[in-house]
């Protein structure tokens, strides 16, 4: 019995395995078809916008890994993304807008917190209580957004959305900060160890003396909070901020978190991988929007890596 | 008449060899018993021969034709069925839906199940075993663990087995229903099937089998009738050596109560059980399943916290309501199955061992990796475990060497003055047991007070200053050095009479 769990046994302590470096490749091969086939690929135009347009997903994604590396699984993020954007754009009317985006922060921090209170506590399974939030949050959203909307402060827009530092744009540069911030929390804290252990077995860690549900809501609450980081950013880049932003948005991030060798139910899953997903699922949709592929084929392609991936990452027996 | 031949069978786990090299042969009609200690290899020749894992070397042969198995199906259509020893039942539907599984029987539509004919055959069988009192309409779930176990067995001769493989049968039976399940065994046996007998007591396998296999790190090391052997026999050949050599002795010196537990209940599972622990004392525990030793256990380490009830730790009252509280107070508990809740088996041994000290290597809560790989590596060592190195999965390791993995995390606590083992040398082989011995004599001789929980009875009477004995969720007795004999705590934990087992 105990030996024969191939599932389980997905682990690479270190180093990349075949299958990464064939995703590595197969991602290389993409882009350096791409360059030669067309003109527009290998532009700063075309590679800025891409760096922009990750940044949504790769913070979701981040968070998600966290969450799916305890066990679990956040399907609140996609309305967590709209509600926080309609927020921090909402709230210039009556605040300074650094406020509003501060209440939009912490409004992602709350809705983690309460996934997380009812996941540890209350012991729902992640998947219905995520998905209970992920509704009536949808719901309360369509309720707020009937206000007027303001226009927003232009420095709100300038400042984040179209700002740059250097050559790069400042979303993309605060989601290249929350890399190395999420790695140093998983491979150099207590509770970022924690995590992982949670997702192997939360019961051995329980009984180590371990706080874990206090891990579990700190998994849960960076995952808020960094949604509400990807709509902040994603209403400052539009300008406007629509409640039915997001939809599905949750789903783009578990496929990143699969594409990069993360485990469903715990036990695997890194930041590395977790950028490569996020970079290869970029990479198809901007190659084939520059070919004028319609987006359905956008989909079923989609669809066709993640089973690929995962195919590929399954031990034989 | 020969019947099933096993030669040369061998198999190995992530190149730990389970079983090696193993031959032998039943004619029909036999009981066949197959003994030897955790992890000799029975459970691994019970997965082959139910065709639950493929060896890596020999052949199975039935009536001189050679048989490879490929699964589980293909055993039972080869007429070999097993009783595992975990309950498989599906407690929601019922006794006869639960003992036709895959072979409901059709009417003449194919596609309609022929309940009344599937009724008629359930309750045949169970006639047939001897029982009468079950109701085959009944769903599995309101029925209780030993009569559950009884269905179990009566599932496995719904297809009349040429082959009957029983993996402990008797742990949740009454005296009564072993009885009845060894009549029904000899019947059996008399209209020529093949029974392959697993169990731990020696009394039953007197009782029951014709012949005796003891296995013992994986090899065969006896086969023999059973009327040939003895009790004392039988222990050394699997054990292999005599029984002064395994336990060690220390000098005993006790000292203050540290633990003392008044009134401690946990509703339906165990109630006013009160005792003491000293420094310096290791104290037995015993119980068959269902006493609530293990339960209890864990309302001491607060896993599973108890309802009433006061805990007292050198002198002063303790309230533990998490396994935290019970670390901070000093216990340690080591768990009876570490894959379930002792390790994270796909993280590495740092991870595994250092899992409840993180705290005393970080500042901030940011770890400081390289003196936690230093301190917990160091402790790895120590315990040799093998082989070395620390960065693979703790699932690759042995049993053996799991369990140091486990005990390192404990040992690597400061200020632990009260040690909880539930089965500690379960599916552990027999050199890290001892190792496991000396390193409880010399936790115990350092003034820590050890609470030894095991259904194996010469470990317990090895081991203990002292054994306290569970029956029913009570602790019904107190077993001073003096008066330990397998028989007097055998006999109080079952609820019977000394003259009875002797008898």
């Amino acid at each position: 019995m105990d030996n024969n769990q191939p599932l389980a046994r997905l682990h690479r302590p270190h180093g990349l395995s075949a299958t990464d470096l064939g995703f590595a490749v197969a991602v290389l091969l993409l882009i350096a078809f791409a360059s030669i086939a067309t003109d527009t690929f290998l532009t700063e135009r075309n590679l800025v916008s891409m760096s922009r347009q990750i940044v949504t997903n790769g913070l979701l994604s981040l968070g998600m890994l966290l969450v799916i590396l305890t066990g679990g699984i956040d399907l609140s993020v996609g309305s967590v993304v709209a509600f926080a954007g309609l927020l921090a754009t909402g709230l210039q009317a009556h605040m300074p807008w650094p406020a509003a985006i501060l209440v939009a922060l912490t409004m992602g921090l709350a809705v983690g917190a309460v996934n997380g209170i009812l996941v540890a506590h209350c012991r729902l399974q992640p998947f219905i209580a995520t998905l209970a939030t992920m509704g009536s949050l949808r719901g309360l959203l369509y309720m707020y957004s009937e206000t007027p909307q303001y226009p927003v402060d232009p420095l709100f827009r300038s400042l984040l959305g179209g700002g740059f530092i250097g050559p790069l744009p400042v979303p993309t540069l605060l989601f290249c900060m929350a890399l190395p911030i999420v790695w140093f929390y998983l491979n150099h804290t207590v509770s970022g160890r924690a995590v992982y252990a949670i997702g192997v077995n939360a019961e051995a860690v329980r009984l180590a003396g371990i706080n874990a549900r206090r891990h579990l809501m700190a998994a849960y609450m960076a995952s808020g909070f960094l949604a509400a980081l990807a709509g902040v950013l994603l209403a400052s880049r539009v300008g406007v901020a629509q409640p039915s932003v997001g939809v599905g948005y949750e789903l783009d991030a578990i496929a990143a978190v699969v594409i990069g060798g993360g485990i469903l139910g715990g036990g695997g899953g890194t930041v590395i991988g977790v950028l490569g997903g996020v970079l290869a699922l970029a990479a198809v949709d901007n190659v084939l929007n520059l070919f004028n592929v319609e987006s359905y084929y956008q989909q079923f392609l989609k669809g066709l890596i993640i089973l690929v991936a995962v195919l590929a990452r399954r031990k034989k027996a | 008449m020969e019947s099933l031949a096993v030669t040369g069978i061998g198999k190995s786990y992530d190149g730990n060899a389970a079983l090696l090299n193993v031959s032998f042969h039943v004619e029909r009609g036999t009981v066949l018993a197959v003994c030897g200690e955790n992890g000799a290899g029975k459970s691994t020749l019970i997965k082959i021969l139910s065709g639950a894992t493929k060896p890596d070397a020999g052949a199975l042969s039935i009536d001189g034709a050679a048989v490879v198995l490929s699964g589980p199906r293909e055993a039972i259509d080869r007429g070999i069925a097993t009783v595992h020893q975990e309950l498989s039942l599906l407690p929601h539907l019922s006794v006869a839906e639960n003992m036709m599984l895959g072979k409901a029987p059709r009417c003449r539509f194919r596609w309609q199940v022929d309940w009344r004919e599937m009724y008629r055959v359930a309750d045949q069988v169970l006639r047939d075993l001897g029982i009468e009192a079950i109701d085959v309409r009944q769903k599995v779930s309101t029925l209780n663990v030993s009569v559950q176990q009884v269905v179990e067995i009566a599932k496995a001769l719904v297809g009349r087995p040429q082959v009957l493989i029983l993996d402990e049968p008797t742990a949740v039976l009454s005296r009564h229903e072993t009885d009845a399940l060894f009549q029904a065994v000899r019947r059996l046996a008399r209209v020529g099937t093949i029974i392959i007998y697993i169990s731990h007591r020696l009394e039953e396998i007197f009782e029951i089998s014709d012949r005796v296999l003891v296995l013992k790190d994986g090899e065969l090391v006896m086969d023999a009738a059973t009327g040939a052997l003895d009790r004392d026999a039988l222990i050394r050949a699997m054990v292999g050596r005599p029984l002064t050599a395994i336990y060690p002795t220390r000098r005993i010196r006790l000292g203050a109560t540290l633990l003392e537990c008044r009134n401690l209940t946990r509703r339906t599972v165990f109630r006013d059980v009160s005792f003491s622990l000293r420094a310096g004392e290791v104290v037995g525990m015993f119980g068959l399943v269902g006493s609530g030793r293990t339960d209890l256990a864990r309302a001491l380490f607060g896993a599973t916290p108890a309802d009433a009830g006061e805990i007292w730790i050198a002198g002063e009252k303790v309230r533990i309501a998490t396994p935290r509280d019970a670390v901070r107070s000093g216990i340690a508990f080591v768990t009876e199955d570490r894959k379930r809740d002792g390790l994270a088996l796909d993280l590495d041994l740092i991870d595994n061992a250092g899992l409840a000290t993180m705290g005393n290597v970080a500042r901030f809560g940011v770890l400081d990796r390289r003196r936690r790989a230093a301190i917990v590596g160091a402790k790895l060592e120590e315990l040799a475990v093998r082989p070395r190195g620390t960065s693979k999965p703790v699932r690759q390791l042995s049993g053996g060497n799991q369990q140091k993995v486990v005990l390192a995390k404990w040992l690597l606590l400061n200020g632990t003055r009260i040690f909880i083992l539930d089965e500690p040398t379960r599916g552990v082989d027999i050199a890290t047991k001892v190792e496991i011995y000396r390193m409880v004599a010399e936790l115990a001789e350092a003034g820590l007070a050890i609470l030894l929980i095991s259904s194996e009875l010469p470990e317990i009477l090895g081991m203990s200053d002292r054994v306290l004995v569970m029956r029913g969720g009570s602790l019904v007795a107190d077993v001073p050095r003096a008066e330990m004999s397998m028989e007097t705590v055998f006999a109080r934990a079952a609820g019977i009479s000394t003259d009875r087992i002797s008898a």
